[in-house]
Parts: structure tokens; sequence; C-alpha cells
């Protein structure tokens, strides 16, 4: 099952300048987990203990997931995941 | 240095001062490598607050994905204080994420004086640079 993930700028450092990456799994979580094992470091960007970070968003296709089922969102194959850190400050 | 036209200065200027006392948030975009403040985008504050702002988590995924069609990038990312000096606050030095990008802050406390600063931000670090402000950008 192929997932397209789309990794912001910021993060390129971790997929050697690749603007996308392809993962594998049923749920975000499971994707995620995936992609850190031929991208280290770059999960710990993106989830903390807690879930998702507060500041960084995440899409399948259009939708946040953070109204879809955050970390278990499940995926099919030809979703893609959009990862974007949120414009935000005081 | 940041250069940005004069249109673009004062609709940055002019949006920070509608949206007052909340503050006012956007981007300029320009081609891809370019460092071209080209293309104005007011955005949304979902924080409408006074004290913080925030893009909208769909208009950013509509935003970024435009710009990508495009093949731009943000070049100015702006927002207002609107009770303190033109500077980075903690919260905007932790959240900034584009290193590419001008960091354009704008303080609308005083209503006839008109503050407008440029930084970059990368890894924490917060670097102060001169704007200038031209009648037109030079032909690309």
């Amino acid at each position: 099952m192929a997932i397209e993930v789309r990794i912001p700028t910021i993060l390129r450092t971790y997929t050697g300048g690749e603007k996308a990456v392809s993962g594998d799994g049923a749920t975000l979580a499971d994707v995620l987990a995936d992609l850190d094992s031929r991208h280290p470091g770059l999960r710990e960007r993106i989830v903390d203990d807690k879930g998702l970070r507060r500041f960084v968003n995440v899409y399948v296709n259009d939708e946040d997931v953070r109204f879809i089922g955050g970390l278990e969102t499940g995926l099919k194959d030809g979703d893609t995941v959009t990862v974007l850190p949120a414009v935000a400050g005081g | 240095m940041l250069v940005i036209d004069q249109e673009t200065y004062d609709a940055i200027v002019a949006h920070a001062r509608r949206d007052h006392p909340d503050e006012a948030c956007g981007v300029v975009a320009g081609p891809a490598g370019s460092d071209r403040a080209e293309r104005f985008i007011p955005m949304v504050n979902a924080a409408r607050s006074p004290t913080f702002y925030e893009f909208d988590t769909h208009d950013l995924l509509a935003l970024y994905r435009e710009m990508d069609d495009r093949d731009e990038e943000p070049v100015i990312i702006y927002h207002s204080h609107t009770a303190t000096e033109a500077y980075p606050s903690r919260t905007d030095i932790s959240y900034a994420s584009e290193p590419g990008a001008h960091y354009v802050l704008v303080s609308t406390r005083e209503p006839d004086t008109v503050e407008f600063r440029s930084y970059r931000i990368v890894d924490g670090v917060v670097t102060e640079e001169d704007v200038t402000v031209v009648a037109a950008l030079d032909p690309a």
C-alpha cells in the first residue's frame, strides 16, 4: 500500500531534500513509524509523547487529521498525507 | 535585506490597521528561489486575538497547494503586534518554520506611526535586516 507523504521545507533535511516520500501502513501512526525507519528523526518532529504536535498540521487528502481521527486515521492506497507546520505566533 | 515595493508595503500596513486590535497575518509569495515578494496574500487570523495569530488550518493547506502549483514559496510571512514593538515574540520564534522567509512585523500600537521591521528566524535565532521600499521591483 503506497501512501504519498508531502514534506515541508523545514523537514526535508530528514528526506535528503525530497518534497515527497512514500510510506506504508493502515493508519497515520503506522505510516509515520514506517517513514521513521528510513528517515530517522522525522516522526519525532511530527508527534511527541502526547500525540500530534500542536503546531504541526497533518492532512489526509483535504482533511486535517485532528478532525477525522488523529494518529488513528485510516489510510488507503493512493491517499496523500501532507505535513505543514502551522503559521502561528504571538 | 528585504526589498519590497510600495504597494505591497502599504497593503501590509493597511491590513494590520484594519484588523487592529486583533493581530493581522499573511504572506507575500514569489517564485521559488527568487527572493521576490510579488503576490500579496492576506490571511485570516483564525485565533482572532490581540496577542496571537494562526492561519486557519484549511486555508493553510490551500495556500501551500496553490504556491506549490505555481512554483512559489512564501517570501514574506507577516503579522502585526497591536500593543508591543515590532519584534518577534518568544512564540513567534518558537513556531517560525520557514528559514528562507523574511518575517515582517508591523506594530499598530501607535495610531499615526508605522513600525515595519523584517527578520530572519533560523533555528531559534533572530536576525534583523534592513527594509528597502522601492516604487516597483526591478523586472525579473
